[in-house]
């Protein structure tokens, strides 16, 4: 990975009584999708909006492109794009106007035309934004942000919201933004998400980060068990089961059996068991631990969201 | 530092959002339009003798124009800039390199340009459909214009600027505007109101655009108009200090 694009080092921000980030330090490089997950609440907006500049923090430093967020903010609003939880335009503004007036803001704008089009928003390029659907609305505000061909892209919760189907389609997005060599700071309080799109990801509950490593170094850590899941007629003999070596447990209720453990060869071991015991088994499925159960594990409860 | 590119392409905009938004049209451009036609067509523009001689429209022609500015000024521009905080479009502005400066120059200067729109299509309808009489100059009525519109969107930054909310700014906008057009001249001429009443009506802004207009359209030169130009030019002055202070993208 490349040069650090981000430095954040102890970075507190305090509403009132409530202090929204307690103490937190962490480095985004060059090139690589960080992701922020954590529960509402969790301070996320808070540290995205402190390293953008928007919002100024009661202590702690942050560099972004070696630049300070705020006091540089003109230069650094030319080489970073933004794209908030929340955003807006004139109900009345066309989609082909918007582009081309905010490409007139920066020194050098990429192509605004070419980008509805990569985009798949060429065909509504005059339409009024009133009339978009959430998911055009949400890409319209991507080419805003890319429209000055920034180094470093901001996307907060870019997902919440979106239709199952959009939501895919903006993964696939986020995912051409990084093979074009931007790096990615996003957040989001989908765990899937984290876990599909991010090279690395900080976990943040109550303003701090509780960890913070590739995806699978962090399920990796859990140490977690592998379950296999599968359908039987009737009742089966479980005893075949919990002799396989790695098997830490097996249950048998209304005809699913779901069997606990880890180890390299551990599916593989189950089914041959199955088979040369001749049991007649199906819909087998094997769910592995995600970041869910990391969060999970580091705070003690579910997300809620 | 005045960003000239982002300018330009802001004012073209700004007044295309204007223009597409037919409430704002028809409160701003269109209504003193219809006071016009409707006053044209009860009362006509006969001399009266209770108006010294002139006709209601000769009377109230500068009214009628200068409601354009006030409405705009005081509820148009304040509204839709409250709106456009409240939904954080002013915050989209702000992730960009835009300054706050450019921002407000474009929309002022779109807003100008719409205000002297306005002004100029109810004087036009008033000299050549109803055929009230010019007698003024033509360059000396524009500085009158352009000074008015300009105190008056000193104004509207002011109160955008302290005004939090599109609802209360709604609120303030109804709260300031009908006394003013009433007691301003803007809808009954100043001529007929009782003494106290004009004595109230010196403290609205909008009465010395009124006596502005009138006198310029009859022939007054501005030198006989110094009270108006100093009040006016003193809104201005202290209103763009205020704005440009007071003023915050969230």
């Amino acid at each position: 990975m490349g040069e650090k694009v981000v430095e954040v080092d102890g970075l507190v921000k305090r509403y009132g009584d409530l202090t929204a980030i307690d103490d937190i330090s962490f480095d985004i490089r060059a090139g690589e999708i960080f992701g922020m997950v954590g529960p509402n609440g969790a301070g996320k907006t808070t540290t995205v909006e402190c390293i953008e500049g928007l919002r100024r923090p009661d202590q702690g430093t942050v560099r972004v492109l070696g630049m300070r967020p705020g006091v540089d903010h003109y230069a650094l609003a030319e080489r970073i794009g933004i794209q908030f939880q929340v955003d807006a335009l004139p109900p009345r503004i066309k989609v082909g106007e918007t582009l081309d007036l905010f490409a007139h803001f920066y020194s050098n704008p990429l192509e605004w035309q070419k980008l509805l089009e990569q985009l798949g928003l060429s065909a509504k390029k005059h339409s009024p934004f009133a009339t978009l659907s959430g998911g055009q609305k949400q890409r319209l505000f991507i080419a805003l942000a890319l429209v000055n061909d920034p180094d470093l892209l901001f996307m907060d919760e870019p997902t919440t919201g979106l239709d199952p189907q959009s939501r895919r389609a903006m993964w696939g997005m986020v995912e051409d933004i990084r093979a074009r060599g931007k790096t990615v700071f996003l957040t989001t309080h989908s765990m899937e998400e984290a876990e599909r799109l991010c090279d690395r990801v900080a976990i943040m509950d109550h303003g701090r980060i509780m960890a913070l490593d590739t995806p699978d170094n962090l399920i990796a850590a859990l140490k977690a068990e592998t379950r296999v899941v599968f359908a039987v007629e009737g009742r089966m003999d479980t005893e075949v089961l919990s002799d396989i070596p790695g098997v830490t447990r097996v249950e048998q209720r209304n005809g699913r059996v779901v069997v606990h453990g880890s180890g390299s060869g551990f599916l593989g071991r189950v089914i041959s068991a199955l088979e040369s015991s001749k049991v007649s088994f199906g819909q087998l499925r094997t769910e592995e631990p995600g970041l869910e159960d990391v969060f999970l594990a580091l705070t003690g409860r579910e997300m809620r969201d | 530092m005045l960003q000239t590119r982002a300018l330009g392409k802001l004012v073209v905009v700004q007044v295309k959002l204007y223009l597409r938004e037919p409430i704002a049209v028809f409160f701003t451009l269109l209504m003193p339009v219809m006071l016009l036609v409707m006053m044209g067509f009860i009362l006509g523009n006969e001399p009266v003798s209770e108006l010294g001689g002139r006709g209601h429209l000769d009377v109230n022609l500068s009214g009628y124009a200068a409601l354009v500015i006030g409405i705009l000024g005081i509820a148009g521009v304040p509204i839709e800039t409250a709106t456009r905080r409240e939904t954080g479009v002013l915050r989209r502005f702000r992730a960009t390199p835009l300054r706050p400066l450019t921002y407000i120059a474009s929309d002022v200067l779109g807003n100008f340009a719409m205000m002297v729109l306005g002004v100029t299509v109810v004087f036009l309808l008033g000299r050549f459909g109803y055929g009230v009489r010019f007698h003024g100059s033509l360059p000396t009525l524009a500085l009158g214009v352009f000074l008015s519109a300009a105190a008056f969107l000193s104004v509207a930054y002011v109160l955008a600027s302290i005004i939090p909310t599109s609802r209360a700014a709604m609120v303030v906008g109804n709260v300031l505007l009908y006394p003013m057009l009433v007691l301003s001249g803007a809808v009954v001429p100043q001529q007929v109101m009782p003494e106290t009443v004009r004595n109230v009506a010196r403290f609205v802004p909008l009465t010395h655009v009124v006596t502005l207009f009138g006198g310029l359209w009859s022939g007054h030169g501005l030198s006989e108009h110094l009270r108006e130009i100093l009040v006016l030019g003193g809104v201005l002055i202290v209103g763009v200090a205020l704005a440009a202070w007071l003023f915050r993208w969230e």
